[in-house]
């Protein structure tokens, strides 16, 4: 049985490359995000500088929950540690370090004043901070969370690191319970007053999602979706960083427009 | 001492245009609940600053004025207050009915849902962990779950209603100036009602007041007053070109790669656009909404008494208990889309399928209040409570 299953997935390996190489310059990729829900066009010079000056690119993942995921080695999975590997991969010649601080259970307000010691202690030349589920879960003034976003990106300004932003996931079963709409705005007010990037998590989750590619609704223990899940947020989060650094890397996901 | 009655005739012909906007605003934050619902983008909060709450506070303080003015003017301060007050008393009864049905869904969700995705989101259901807690800070009115805000904005504006009346019908010119007053204190000094368990109101009463008194000095006068300015086509183009200014703003939040286009000073001035102190960009864009309208719908166009606006205006007259079936058809919507399926053809149906219930309700409120009319055979019935079709 087991030798078949085996076999099968060989077989289906075999036609995958198949056809990859038959539609050339057009591999069909899980991840793939249309071309308006990226970046815009605030660009990271600090991770280019650091990137042209002595070959390292050194990255802090601040977050939540949501920046890893549950069980033991859940954080081997999680987005952070896909974005080290994927670009790890791109970016060949180049010593990149994703550092990984996450904060359950705490406020955007209780993570911005732990920034200045995260840049003393880890010296990052990017810090991708993710905030906002936990302040939408306890209801925090959006107003107040907005200057508390804004007053940590220019803690993260001035201690000299380049800053993207990570807004919420989307969580289909949960929202009509956990309003997020008002923080995706402050974040995204923020982004555009401090000149940051914002990694539009929940739009693109949603785009998966509306897409078919992953099933969010569904009640599971397995890991199995998590884990593609943010696989795909790593690989798409390091396209991104490496195209508003403009940093010179070997193609890993589909060409976009 | 009798009230110096210098109100310009309230006239008697219940306006369908209020009736007609109120029930396409019901509708359409029914469409804007329902979560993930590819219709919202049919919803006018996506095409400029202010979305449906404006329209419906507006018309309710429009609607509030015109029937329990019209008490206080016959039967005095006392009986009308009596009046506004059972009118929240029963706003209250319905908003901790919704909170029951809320309550039944999450719990639903949180016994019934595991995904190692969502850790951090199940926080929000700790609060099923303190019962005793939560359930007397929602009857407090300071536990507001997600989309259950606008009712206690609506108790709050209610109960301030009685005085706010009073001086109205004595002194509208300075009504509104307090009103606006107020507005302006509480941008000032950071006014709001706290909530639990942590933050203020969602909507601040305190400022969203002031749409809710414009809306009754337009009944009591205010409206004639401004119609000359209505009128004049500078006001036309102004408000044409804020309402194209504001789309235009609102486009570079959806698609990111626009953003140039926003000159960086502009932005800085203008954001955040805050729903929860009603900013005056939402404010103005609410009024080039409104001042197009009424140059455009005038009132006794005569599609307004065409069937094909009818489940509208209808929706608009019983605004209260349709108000309320959009919030539960909303969880149900939720539920239904987690059940079984959400995908675009089942959103579209399903919102379909809520709006058609919505009308169907308000039928059979039409319907019931009609023979319920006939049989109690009190015909002096105060007349503006039937014009108002008891809604205020």
């Amino acid at each position: 049985m087991k030798k078949w299953t085996a076999l099968g997935r060989a077989v289906a390996t075999c036609a995958i490359v198949l056809c990859s190489a038959a539609a050339r310059g057009e591999p069909a990729d899980v991840c793939a995000v249309p071309g308006y829900l990226l970046f815009g066009d605030s660009l990271l010079e600090r991770v280019s500088a650091a990137v042209a000056k002595d070959n390292t690119l050194r990255i802090v993942a601040l977050g939540g929950t949501s920046s890893t995921l549950p069980g033991p080695d859940g954080a081997n999975f999680a987005y952070p540690a896909r974005l080290e590997a994927a670009l790890g991969r791109r970016l060949p010649g180049i010593k990149v370090t994703v550092a990984v601080h996450t904060m359950p259970r705490k406020t955007a307000e209780e993570m911005a004043e732990s920034i200045d010691k995260l840049l003393l202690d880890q010296k990052p030349n990017l810090v991708v901070w993710q905030t906002g589920t936990y302040d939408a879960v306890r209801g925090t003034d959006p107003e107040e969370f907005r200057a508390s976003v804004s007053d940590g990106v220019e803690r993260l300004q001035t201690g000299g690191a380049d800053v993207v932003l990570v807004n919420m996931q989307y969580s289909p079963r949960t929202e009509s319970i956990v309003a997020v709409g008002a923080y995706a705005d402050s974040i995204r007010w923020v982004a555009r007053g401090r000149e940051v990037p914002v990694f539009d998590r929940l739009a693109i989750m949603r785009h998966w999602y509306d897409a078919g590619q992953f099933d969010l609704y569904k009640a599971t223990k397995d890991m199995k979706t998590a884990k593609s899940v943010h696989d795909c947020l790593g690989r798409e989060l390091g396209s991104q960083i490496i195209d508003a650094a403009r940093l010179e890397s070997r193609e890993g996901t589909a060409p976009r427009q | 001492m009798a009230p110096v009655v210098q109100v310009p005739a309230v006239t008697t012909e219940r306006d369908l245009r209020l009736d007609l906007f109120r029930g396409i605003a019901l509708w359409l934050i029914f469409l804007d609940h329902v979560p993930n619902n590819i219709l919202a983008w049919f919803t006018i909060r996506n095409y400029g600053f202010s979305d449906a709450t404006e329209i419906f506070i507006f018309i309710s303080g429009y609607t509030a004025a015109f029937v329990y003015g019209r008490a206080m003017i016959d039967r005095g301060f006392i009986i009308a207050g009596a009046r506004i007050l059972k009118r929240t008393w029963q706003i209250y009864v319905a908003h901790v009915f919704l909170f029951s049905i809320y309550i039944a869904e999450i719990a639903y969700v949180a016994s019934s849902f595991e995904n190692p995705l969502y850790a951090e989101e199940m926080n929000a259901l700790d609060f099923l962990k303190n019962p005793d807690v939560t359930i007397l800070q929602a009857l407090l009115l300071k536990f507001k779950p997600a989309n259950m805000d606008v009712l206690p904005l609506y108790i709050v504006l209610l109960v301030m209603f009685p005085a706010v009346l009073w001086l109205l019908i004595r002194n509208a010119s300075v009504a509104l100036a307090a009103s606006v007053a107020l507005y302006v204190a509480t941008w000032e000094f950071g006014w709001n009602i706290a909530s639990y368990p942590t933050g203020h109101w969602f909507f601040n009463p305190f400022a969203w007041q002031l749409l809710f008194v414009f809306g009754a000095w337009c009944a009591l006068g205010g409206a004639a007053r401004l119609a000359p300015a209505l009128r004049s086509p500078i006001t036309m183009w102004l408000a044409i070109a804020y309402l194209l200014f504001a789309f235009g703003v609102t486009l570079t939040w959806y698609f990111p790669r626009l953003a140039f286009l926003m000159p960086r000073w502009l932005g800085e001035w203008m954001y955040p656009i805050d729903k929860t102190n009603l900013d005056v960009l939402r404010f103005a864009h609410f009024l080039a909404l409104a001042a197009l309208t009424v140059r455009f719908v005038p009132r006794d166009w005569p599609v307004l008494r065409s069937p094909w606006l009818r489940p509208a205006v209808l929706c608009g007259q019983h605004s209260l208990e349709i108000f309320c079936l959009g919030v539960f058809l909303a969880f149900a919507a939720h539920f239904v889309m987690v059940e079984f399926f959400g995908g675009t053809a089942m959103q579209v149906l399903i919102s379909m399928v809520g709006i058609a219930i919505m009308v169907g309700t308000a039928l059979m409120f039409s319907w019931y209040k009609r023979i319920e009319g006939r049989r109690s055979g009190t015909p002096k019935r105060p007349s503006d409570a039937d014009l108002a079709g008891g809604e205020a």
